[in-house]
């Protein structure tokens, strides 16, 4: 059995808040009513729960209750935006821009949409995993109907300029959607500051429950609803509302709201130690992402020689969870072998493709220490030199050196 | 300890691998794969009498293709240059109890590691 038990993978899922557990309680249990049928007292209690949790939704990121659209998760509400827009907008035109290290669903919202007649201009990345806002201005036609470009990257960390690409999405009259999956409850996003017209939510990336998203559809915006049924969440999104993780999302978004800053210095001190401690420990590695506009709590890097499936099992077997943008680690569950390609995000940012699966994301949240943080830096030279000596290209690496070339 | 997606078997070649290292009067060397590729397996064998008495490897990749090396190196010292090149990736997977189905490619790796290390060998000792 592993001796840790160390959490650092924060990035793909966060632990439910205790006091989100407590928020949503009520309606898992005593109070199962219906939003629709509301002229009873389950019923009634049911939307006050739901307006409440708009409410807090709304204030979380500066916008409007009516503006809150509740989801199954940021998959379903990329697919909203981006399908939903494109389809709303088709009279304007068919033109839609996203970056190329957007998550796989916004990319793979597209392929349906080309068939339909639709063109992306794909924007790319430059070797910090930026979008120049300048490469927006100049992807927008006068047949552009949607600008999409995510907030901050979850492989490498990277925040995007989302400020200013609203800037110019509003000049040029053109929707912008900006996915907020990674960023949202870490660094604060103020809808209306950013010039967004359409963001995507996740619970929970904040400690909230898994199963609930929201989309922010700002007044005005018209979206095709792609989901067919009743008249839930104001035509948007049919459905009975997922009532408890609708709480529970309410209440993530509120303690996020107060505690956010506090989480934030708290995961930059640790940041940094384990970023100078993972420098100064392993050479032949490379950070990935921008050095400081990045999540607060994010490193991520490749080491040569050494292959990112296997770090992440050395240190999982060391009680540490860590991601992989491996192509072997990041598809296990894949189909077959074409599955395992490697990281869209790894080779947008131009590192050489035999150096994709090498990749290690860790990510913390607001319940990891630095003792924590001293334990990854205990084990990780470790792995790294014991993979090192098992690797033919590291051998050859050596010899190299040793006949002075 | 099985972990992730992974049996009890590979965790334990993929953690103490068997055969790590290399043969410096080798009789026969196989390099398979390509780092591209996520995986690369270089194989080292000294053949006396026809028969394999050592094997040696290393590897780049994931956990799955340190064990497969690892077990293969297992499954041929002591055979003969022919019993050797009747091994197929099955055999070396079915060793492992089993692969996760996108990890096969990892067994075939091995496979091709001895064919390519004993066609080295043959090269060198010609009939």
């Amino acid at each position: 059995m592993p001796l840790a038990h160390i959490f650092f993978d924060h990035i793909s899922t966060t632990p439910l808040d205790p006091r989100v557990l407590e928020a949503m309680m009520p309606y898992l249990t005593e109070w199962y009513g219906n939003p629709s049928s509301h002229i009873h007292d389950q019923g009634q209690r049911a939307v006050q729960a739901v307006d409440a949790a708009r409410a807090e939704v709304a204030r979380f990121v500066n916008a409007n209750p009516q503006e809150i659209v509740f989801t199954s998760g940021s998959t379903e509400a990329n697919n909203l935006a981006i399908k939903g827009a494109a389809a709303a907008c088709a009279k304007k035109g068919k033109h839609l821009v996203v970056s190329e290290v957007e998550h796989f669903s916004v990319l793979n919202a597209l392929p349906p949409l080309r068939n339909r007649g639709y063109e992306v201009t794909t924007l790319s990345a430059d070797s910090d995993g930026k979008v120049d806002p300048d490469d927006v201005r100049r992807a927008i036609r006068p047949d552009t109907v949607l600008v999409s470009v995510m907030h901050a990257n979850a492989e490498i960390g990277t925040i995007e300029p989302i400020g200013e690409i609203g800037r110019i999405t509003r000049e040029r009259e053109v929707l912008f959607h900006t996915d907020a999956t990674a960023s949202a409850g870490h660094i604060p996003l103020d809808v209306r500051e950013a010039g967004a017209d359409l963001v995507t939510l996740s619970a929970h990336n904040f400690y909230g429950p898994k199963g609930t998203g929201a989309l922010v559809v700002r007044e005005g915006v018209r979206l095709d609803s792609q989901i067919d049924g009743g008249f839930q969440e104001m035509g948007f999104r049919a459905g009975t509302e997922n009532v408890p993780g609708i709480a529970g999302m309410g209440k993530a978004a509120a303690i996020a709201s107060s505690e956010m800053g506090e989480w934030a210095s708290h995961l930059r001190r640790l940041e940094k130690r384990l970023r100078d401690g993972i420098a100064s420990s392993v050479t032949h590695l490379h950070f990935t992402g921008h050095p400081t506009d990045r999540l607060p709590g994010h490193v991520s890097f490749w080491v040569e020689y050494a292959e990112g499936e296997s770090l992440l099992l050395f240190l999982s077997v060391h009680g540490v969870m860590a991601a992989s943008g491996s192509a072997c680690s990041s598809n296990l569950k894949g189909r077959d072998e074409e599955d395992l390609v490697a990281s869209h995000v790894l080779r947008a940012i131009g590192v050489p493709s035999d150096i994709c699966t090498g990749s290690i994301t860790f990510s913390m949240g607001k319940g990891n220490t630095e003792q924590e943080v001293d334990h990854v830096l205990s084990v990780l030279p470790g792995i790294v030199r014991r993979l090192w000596e098992m690797s033919p290209t590291y051998l050859d690496y050596q010899k190299k050196i040793l006949q002075g070339g | 300890m099985a972990s992730g997606p992974y049996s009890a078997k590979v965790m334990d070649h993929f953690m103490n691998p068997r055969n790590v290292g290399e043969i410096e009067d080798a009789s026969g060397v196989g390099e398979v794969g390509n780092p591209a590729c996520g995986d690369m397996m270089r194989l080292y064998l000294k053949v006396e009498g026809g028969r394999i008495v050592d094997a040696k490897f290393r590897t780049f990749g994931c956990g799955a293709a340190i064990a497969s090396s690892s077990m293969l190196t297992e499954m041929i010292k002591g055979k003969t240059v022919e019993e050797a090149r009747a091994i197929t990736n099955r055999h070396v997977a079915d060793a492992l109890d089993g692969l996760p189905a996108v990890k096969i490619h990892c067994s075939v790796m091995a496979e091709e590691a001895v064919k390519s290390a004993l066609d080295d060998y043959a090269r060198k000792n010609p009939a």
